[in-house]
């Protein structure tokens, strides 16, 4: 399976009215890899990531030129039907967003939605779910409680198994470990490695022991510009742009 | 001398917020006193459940004027929250910046403007369209003065108060909340359905509730439409007349009439229990949803 690329970026601009977020992008994501994107605050890496998925077109003032190309069809052009984009990809955010349910409503919303009705397969796929993001254990007995009653942690997994629901193809995570505490962040990138034997993993962090511990491959953004890109184990050890090489050793962040 | 300020301070705001308590208290005391004498004559069942009103031979039944006061409410009620929150979506999810941004103001000085105006409106719209369109239309004969015509300003007065709150509501629910249901592939309206309103839902009945806390009290717009016939109503196209109308129409000339006074104080102190009771209501809904939402 290797050498196949689930998702390329094409020459992709995004700008927030007048301000250009993104400069021309070109990536191209491996597939069943991590692909770790790094750089500094306000580099444009949560921008990226949501164009992945037009997340942006909720956004007021925002226009995005250039391709996300994914399976082969360009996910901007015109008629491309947005939930169905959104379905091959499950989201982790920054901070965990449970919806305002049940812990078993907040895994099953995703397949219900997509016409999953049966009890039983609903049953099935939220207690499959749950196990794979490490939460069943924890959870089993209080399926009908709000969610919003677990630990940050619990919650972050939870939005994970919520994701994984809907059978994605692709795991997107927005600094998916920042509002955790040590041992849940731990618990959530050995969930992500995991994973990457099925799916698709893009993560964006600016913490870089994060990325040295997940990354298979790395993509450097500064300022809207994509730097540098290559398999993680190359760019940590050799980097070819100064501008790389000052932010691995920590001279700017 | 700081510490001294500080102290004083304290005491005073303290003192302040013990007020609008104090107030509740006082009213409902105040209306209780003034209203013993006619408490002493009558049963209070006799007043809160009989229909004959008829003061100059001492007949004081309140049971008119409370059903007209409900009735006028729940059809205002009926017809201004779903339109209110249907609105409300359209301007938070849906409509572009520049129509939110100008219907806002729009909304607002709807909220502001004087009942009488609303009354005025009402005698010269809304009355002739309830008397000549919709009774003909349900097969009933109607003047226009009715339940329904005081109900239709009713809405339309309270429906400012319950959009602003809820779009606020709305406002609040953070918009990675919106994304998390949107990445799993759901559409905007299912998105709104099963997160913006659950979420939201408890403002949306706090938004509500204060509607209804308005709607309850409103006296004039509703007295110029409404007909002001001591009768309890038996359909929308009657005419009725609720207690706030009852008590601004009859306060001047009610010491000419023995225990005339008491029963309109009387009135005023049910009007009082009744929104209260509602208030009370609400909350109590209110801390319940509150739990299930979370």
């Amino acid at each position: 399976m290797n050498g196949e690329t689930p998702i390329s970026i094409r020459n992709l601009s995004v700008y927030y009215g007048d301000l250009q977020v993104l400069r021309d992008v070109n990536l191209d994501i491996p597939a069943r890899k991590i692909t770790v994107i790094i750089g500094p605050s306000g580099c444009g890496k949560t921008t990226l990531l949501k164009s992945l998925n037009r997340l942006l077109d909720n956004a007021e003032g925002v226009r995005v030129r250039g391709q996300v190309v994914l399976d082969g069809e360009n996910i901007y052009a015109p008629r491309t039907e947005v939930t169905r984009i959104r379905k091959k990809m499950g989201l982790l955010s920054q901070k965990p967003q449970v919806l305002p349910m049940s812990i078993y409503g907040n895994v099953a919303y995703g397949p219900s939605i997509h016409g999953l009705r049966s009890k039983k397969d609903l049953d099935q796929r939220v207690e499959h779910y749950l196990r794979v993001a490490g939460l069943w254990d924890e959870v089993k007995d209080r399926l009908r409680e709000p969610a919003s009653l677990l630990s940050v942690g619990q919650q972050q997994r939870l939005c994970l198994a919520r994701g994984l629901a809907v059978e994605p193809e692709i795991i997107l995570g927005d600094e998916p470990t920042s509002a955790l505490d040590p041992q849940s962040s731990q618990n959530v990138e050995r969930r992500l490695l995991e994973l990457k034997q099925d799916y698709t993993v893009v993560v964006v962090t600016h913490i870089l022991r994060q990325a040295r511990r997940i990354a298979d491959y790395l993509a450097f953004l500064y300022l809207g510009e994509l730097v540098e890109h290559g398999p993680a184990a190359d760019l940590f050890a050799n980097p070819k742009d100064p501008r790389t090489r000052a932010y691995l050793t920590g001279e700017i962040s | 001398m700081r510490l001294l300020k500080d102290a004083f301070g304290r005491r005073v705001m303290g003192f302040v917020t013990l007020i609008p308590g104090l107030l509740v208290l006082l009213i409902v005391i105040g209306l209780f006193l003034k209203s013993k004498t006619i408490l002493g004559v009558e049963p209070l069942s006799r007043l809160l459940f009989s229909s004959a009103w008829h003061p100059i031979k001492g007949q004081f039944g309140l049971l008119p004027f409370i059903t007209g006061t409900v009735w006028v409410t729940v059809t205002a009620l009926v017809l201004a929250v779903p339109v209110s929150i249907l609105a409300a979506i359209y301007l938070s999810e849906y409509a572009p910046r520049w129509v939110r941004e100008a219907a806002k103001p729009m909304v607002d000085l709807l909220a502001g403007l004087p009942s009488v105006v609303y009354g005025v409106w009402g005698v010269i719209l809304v009355v002739p369209f309830v008397g000549n369109v919709l009774a003909p239309f349900a097969g009933v004969y109607s003047s226009g003065y009715s339940i329904l015509a005081g109900g239709i300003v009713l809405a339309i007065m309270t429906f400012p108060t319950i959009i602003h709150v809820t779009l606020e509501v709305f406002s609040t629910v953070p918009q990675a909340l919106r994304d998390a249901s949107l990445s799993l592939g759901a559409t905007k309206w299912e998105t709104t359905r099963h997160v913006v309103l659950r979420k939201g839902a408890p403002g949306i009945l706090a938004a509500s509730v204060l509607g209804f806390s308005r709607a309850f009290g409103e006296t004039m717009a509703v007295l110029m439409v409404v007909g002001n016939v001591p009768i309890v109503p038996r359909s929308l196209f009657d005419p009725g007349y609720p207690l706030p109308a009852l008590i601004a129409n009859n306060y001047g000339e009610m010491m000419s009439i023995p225990r005339y006074d008491a029963a309109l104080m009387m009135a005023a102190l049910v009007l009082m229990v009744i929104v209260l009771f509602f208030n009370v209501l609400a909350r109590q809904i209110l801390v319940r949803v509150e739990r299930g939402v979370r």
